[in-house]
């Protein structure tokens, strides 16, 4: 190899390697750019959604002030508080009877609710899904239509309706089938109630979604080998449908479970859900530790729910390759 | 021959039937979609009624309807309610757009999927939590500051309605290539006319759906302004929510009734729009 052309050889390198320097730079001022578009939105988010978690985190560990906000002397008294609680005269521990029930009630009325929402929703997402294509949208827009009502509106119609002087009650009542009233209101039925009517279009939507892409042809095909109506939808529609079904199912449970405004309007202060009681610890509570430690542990119980949601969502992805 | 068919096939199966069909279905959609508008019924009735019950029709009078509108309080908290659910999502639109155009039709880069988690987190954090994490830090802010306005609100209401304004601008971008981007850039346009006369118009869908469903976000929120509120900051929603704690009259129903009928109105523009975009 002559001299020259060693030198040819190195420049040729080291003008590639010039050309990849550019390359990388320019890549790199590309991402710097996009970072620098998302950043107002980022410190939007992170003064008033992220941060404001950490801070809450911080809260949970310190002891409670008299007057509501904190002392800042560390303590574990906002967790312990959670599923405990001391007596007041021989400071003994026990299980916080009134937060296990408020707990259990939470978690049964959301399952509940998906339940009937369910129940209520995957005939009625079917029934949409088998209408001729144009009249879909209009079904569609009738489902929507309500979700899209503001959430208070909606429980105040539910209240109106099972009140004591409420329409069903006055219908019962004025046929003679009852002397007084039934109350309805204020009761966990009320809120069950109340959560299906505001939740339900949550279930149908998802499930419509997995069921408009339902090939008819694998139905007719379970026909054919002599399947009965049930054993088909069981057999062959259910599971093609079941990433709609799941998702809707936590589309409803996790707002279900975090819900505020329904109890407390259709449960009152006597049938409250966790969102209500950490409501309670920032008001007439003052309890602020214990409140930040009851959110960080409703928050936990939302995270477990998505977690099975998407462990659940990645398994039937890889099933079908 | 097609008749054979035809015939064959009533043979084999009843003539009715439909591989569609699933027994009980049909009426269960039906009481369905009964039982999602029948409670709206006598919410609009009541609104009429010329007594102040709930239960008893006393006649048709647009009373409530006039006892809302004089009703100071009432006008106070609408205007508040638009001025906040204005200016929250148009700011929450503006640095929805901007994070969309970031985190798309790239190359994947570290930090993507904390951006994308952040911007989803109103999403899945339930808004009472998110309620009073706000709660928290705002009580602190007040001391220090001593700054009791209107800010504690927007800044809340668009940081939540930025996911809401955020997922439609994105899948509309999704949907364009960079190619009439890259043809502008050929032409020599700056980056910003290509932004200006290329993006900005293809996107224009995506903004106005992402824009609208963040206002109605922000419009029917409860919880965070109930709990963030300072006090004389009420929207409509919380003052509504304070009124079915006392003897509720119909002049709620009125209020809820003009409100029905709005969210009817803009669904129902939404459901057009999107057809002619089609």
């Amino acid at each position: 190899m002559s001299a020259r052309e060693e030198v040819t050889e190195t420049a040729d390198a080291a003008s590639e390697q010039r050309t990849a320097d550019t390359a990388e730079s320019a890549g790199r001022a590309e991402v710097r750019r996009h970072l620098l578009l998302s950043t107002p939105a980022l410190i939007v988010l992170f003064s008033a959604a992220s941060g404001p978690l950490l801070i809450m985190l911080v809260y949970s560990f310190l002891s409670a002030g008299p007057y509501g906000g904190v002392e800042w002397k560390i303590s574990l008294d906002g967790w312990f508080n959670v599923l405990l609680q001391r007596d007041i005269f021989d400071e003994s521990l026990s299980i916080a009877d009134a937060h296990i029930s408020i707990l259990w009630r939470s978690v049964k009325l959301s399952l509940l609710t998906t339940l009937t929402a369910f129940v209520l929703g995957f005939p009625t997402a079917y029934f949409i899904a088998t209408r001729p294509q144009k009249s879909r949208n209009l079904w569609l827009f009738f489902i929507t239509i309500p979700f899209w009502t503001n959430l208070l509106i909606r429980t105040f119609a539910i209240m109106e309706v099972i009140r004591n002087k409420g329409v069903i009650n006055t219908i019962l009542t004025s046929l003679g089938l009852i002397e007084e009233p039934i109350q309805m209101l204020y009761t966990d039925f009320a809120v069950m109630v109340g959560m299906t009517y505001v939740y339900l279009p949550l279930m149908v939507l998802p499930i419509y979604a997995s069921m408009e892409k339902l090939d008819f042809r694998l139905v007719e095909a379970g026909y054919d080998l002599y399947a009965t109506r049930f054993k088909v939808l069981r057999r062959i529609i259910v599971p093609l449908v079941k990433p709609g079904i799941v998702a809707g199912s936590i589309l409803v449970f996790i707002p279900a479970l975090g819900a505020y405004v329904t109890p407390r309007i259709l449960g009152g202060g006597k049938n409250m859900m966790l969102g209500n009681l950490i409501g309670l610890q920032f008001g007439q509570g003052r309890n602020w530790p214990l409140g930040s430690a009851l959110a960080l542990t409703l928050l936990a119980l939302v995270m477990v729910a998505l977690l099975v949601y998407v462990r659940s969502a990645t398994k039937s992805g890889d099933g079908h390759g | 021959m097609a008749d054979t068919r035809g015939l064959a096939r009533s043979v084999m199966r009843p003539r009715s039937f439909s591989v569609r069909k699933q027994t009980g279905f049909t009426e269960m959609a039906v009481i369905c979609f009964v039982l999602l508008y029948a409670p709206l019924v006598p919410l609009v009735v009541y609104s009429f009624n010329a007594g102040v019950s709930l239960a008893f029709w006393e006649g048709f009078s647009l009373r409530w309807y006039v006892a809302a509108w004089e009703n100071e309080l009432v006008q106070d908290a609408t205007i508040r309610s638009i001025y906040l659910a204005s200016t929250a999502s148009v700011i929450a639109t503006c640095l929805a757009t901007m994070a969309a155009l970031g985190t798309t039709r790239t190359r994947p880069y570290r930090g993507l999927t904390t951006i994308y988690a952040m911007i989803n987190q109103p999403l899945m954090v339930p808004e009472i939590v998110t309620a009073v994490a706000l709660l928290i830090l705002f009580a602190s802010v007040k001391t220090v500051t001593d700054y009791h306005g209107m800010g504690y609100l927007i800044l809340a209401h668009t940081a939540f309605c930025i996911p809401f304004a955020y997922l439609p601008i994105r899948a509309r971008l999704e949907g364009m290539d960079l190619t009439l981007e890259t043809a502008a850039a050929d032409l020599y346009a700056t980056r910003w006319q290509t932004f200006r006369r290329v993006t900005l118009p293809l996107l224009w869908p995506g903004i106005l759906a992402g824009l609208m469903l963040a206002f109605v976000i922000s419009l029917d929120d409860v919880v965070i302004t109930e709990l963030v509120k300072s006090a004389g900051q009420d929207t409509l929603p919380t003052y509504m929510l304070g009124q079915l704690r006392r003897v509720i009259t119909p002049e709620v129903n009125a209020i809820s009734s003009v409100l029905l009928a709005v969210s009817v109105a803009m669904v129902t523009i939404f459901f057009f729009l999107n057809r002619r975009i089609r």
